[in-house]
């Protein structure tokens, strides 16, 4: 259990370095007169972020849209096929070697040919490549959390003469829930990544991605570090989310190791 | 009304009930459990147990006689390699069906998503009793385990006694007139064990129940039962089967932990264990002398 003081520094310590960084940060770009096409300065940054903050928050809506789709998406077929293959042997023998194999690959290597498929002026692409991204660790701890029910419990049911569905619905899945919302977390970062770096190989010109690639075509390199911080702060939206989700999901049990 | 029931506690009717008014009847009970490459661990041979109803029978033994093994025959959670093993005169199988007994093993085994009031009335939510019927049983379990006040508590939130309490409550749920515990308490520190025998013992009184009780202690095993058990391993045999007569629940308190009849008993199941007298009681490997 920690103490609300340790609770306080754990937080207020990399607010710390953050602040720091920003300051040496800035004292470099001045001091040493580093070009901005290098790298610009943090209230060059700042300024471009807020003279134009309606462009970067409807490019963050418009990413943050496509990531949540695929999020919400890929979570649902996640779960389901993880139901499935943990109650059909020969389903979960069928989706082990594409699951490994869609593991493998870059997902985001699709976009061109999911653009090519759906039109370049659709959005569809970038959430199916956020979906995909998100089904693997959905599917992969799921499984692992239906997979994990403590023999105690087991045999409480048995003994109880529970019937397959009661036993599913009173222990299996309650017990894979923190699992579930683990994997959740993990796919929150991924979708967004893969919504954004989709965006980087083609298809309409709205979202972060686009944005930033198209500021630093025009040499506004302190704009792109704007679209770059609008990105950041969606990830940690989608992060900090799904932690919270985490934590809730996971409040009376032992911590998962 | 405790009184009563103690009374049959006390009268087993082990003599003279015929084969199917027994609780538990074990006949020629042998498990074999096949491990890796084709070698086999004999658990049991040839085990033959009655318990009679209302009657309180312990099981002890050096870990890896079979207690547990014998245990999960009668709850139907294993099936005997040969023999028979009957519950009220069905089958283990059926017995476990009707829900003919409580069952607590030796981790609570709580689910830690539910209250403590949500795990107790597990079985009932199972086996569709009314929201009313269950409300009303689990304040009922609750007060017998002096656990009211944390009705609305997370298992996590309880101390391992708590726990074991709660898990205690739940086999009792649906007053079954048989018990099934295997170390129960073997987990509890000394205080809060003695503390539990003799709450079990004024439960065993009130319910009528019979129970099969597993145990590595010597003193728990007298203090509680009208026979223990003592079994040998490698294969697990019954060696002695030991009456204790220590009297009805209402003088089983804790002046009985230092009455002679109570020393006597032990010293028995002590020699049994060992397979002849000891004077210092040196302990028998992986028994408690406690
Ligand atoms: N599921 C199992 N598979 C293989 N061997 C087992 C199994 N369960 C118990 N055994 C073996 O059977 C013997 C008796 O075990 P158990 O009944 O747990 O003993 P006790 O409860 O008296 O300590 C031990 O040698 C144990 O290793
Ligand atoms: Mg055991």
């Amino acid at each position: 259990m920690r103490t609300a003081g340790s609770r306080t520094a754990s937080i207020l310590a990399p607010v710390i370095l953050g602040v720091l960084v920003l300051v040496l940060w800035q004292l470099a770009v001045v001091g040493l007169h580093i070009k901005p096409y290098v790298l610009p300065s943090p209230t060059a940054i700042w300024e471009q972020f807020v003279r134009a903050f309606d462009t970067v928050w409807s490019g963050t809506r418009v990413t943050g849209t496509n990531a949540l789709i695929g999020l919400l998406l890929g979570a649902v077929l996640g779960i389901l096929a993880a139901i499935v293959s943990a109650l059909l042997r020969v389903f979960d023998e069928l989706t082990l070697p594409i699951v490994t194999a869609m593991s493998v690959v870059p997902i985001v290597a699709l976009a061109p040919v999911l653009y090519a498929m759906f039109g370049a002026g659709a959005e569809t692409g970038r959430q199916l490549i956020a979906a995909l991204a998100v089904f693997i660790p959905v599917y992969v701890n799921t499984l692992r959390g239906l997979r994990q029910v403590r023999p105690v419990h087991r045999d409480l049911m048995r003994a109880y003469a529970a019937t397959s569905w009661q036993a599913t619905r009173t222990v299996t899945l309650p017990g894979a829930l923190p699992f579930l919302f683990t994997g959740l977390r993990i796919a929150s970062s991924l979708a967004v990544i893969s919504a954004l770096i989709a965006e980087y190989f083609g298809g309409p010109v709205d979202g972060l991605g686009k944005s930033i690639t198209s500021a630093a075509s025009y040499s506004n390199y302190a704009l792109a570090y704007a679209f770059v911080l609008g990105s950041i702060v969606l990830g940690l939206v989608f992060y900090c989310v799904t932690l919270a989700l985490e934590k809730l999901a996971t409040r009376h049990r032992p911590s998962l190791s | 009304m405790s009184g009563l029931s103690s009374d049959r506690r006390r009268r087993p009717r082990i003599e003279t009930s015929t084969e199917t008014g027994l609780a538990v009847q074990v006949t020629g009970a042998t498990k074999v459990f096949s491990v890796a490459r084709g070698k086999q661990v004999v658990a049991l041979e040839g085990i033959d147990l009655g318990v009679a109803p209302g009657e309180f029978v312990s099981l002890i033994g050096p870990s890896g006689c079979g207690k547990s093994t014998l245990l999960r025959l009668i709850a139907d959670l294993d099936q005997p390699t040969s023999g028979t093993v009957s519950v009220f005169g069905k089958t283990a199988r059926q017995a476990r069906i009707d829900q003919d007994y409580g069952i607590a093993f030796q981790q609570a085994g709580l689910l830690p998503w539910r209250t403590v009031a949500g795990n107790i009335e597990l079985p009932l939510e199972l086996h569709r009793a009314s929201t009313a019927a269950r409300r009303m049983r689990v304040a009922e379990l609750l007060a017998l385990v002096g656990l009211s006040d944390f009705a609305d508590r997370y298992p996590d939130q309880l101390s391992g006694g708590m726990q074991q309490r709660v898990a205690i409550a739940r086999s009792l749920a649906e007053s079954p007139e048989l018990l099934l515990m295997d170390e129960p308490f073997g987990a509890l520190d000394e205080m809060t064990r003695e503390r539990m025998q003799n709450e079990l013992v004024r439960i065993c009184a009130e319910t009528g129940a019979a129970v099969v009780f597993v145990t590595h202690s010597i003193p728990e095993a007298v203090f509680l039962s009208d026979r223990v058990v003592v079994m040998s391993p490698r294969p697990g045999r019954v060696r002695e089967v030991i009456p204790v007569d220590l009297g009805s629940a209402e003088d089983r308190g804790d002046d009985l932990r230092e009455a002679t009849g109570f020393f006597t008993a032990v010293s028995a199941v002590r020699e049994a264990l060992h397979g002849s007298p000891t004077e210092t009681g040196a302990p028998a490997r992986g028994v408690d002398n406690r």
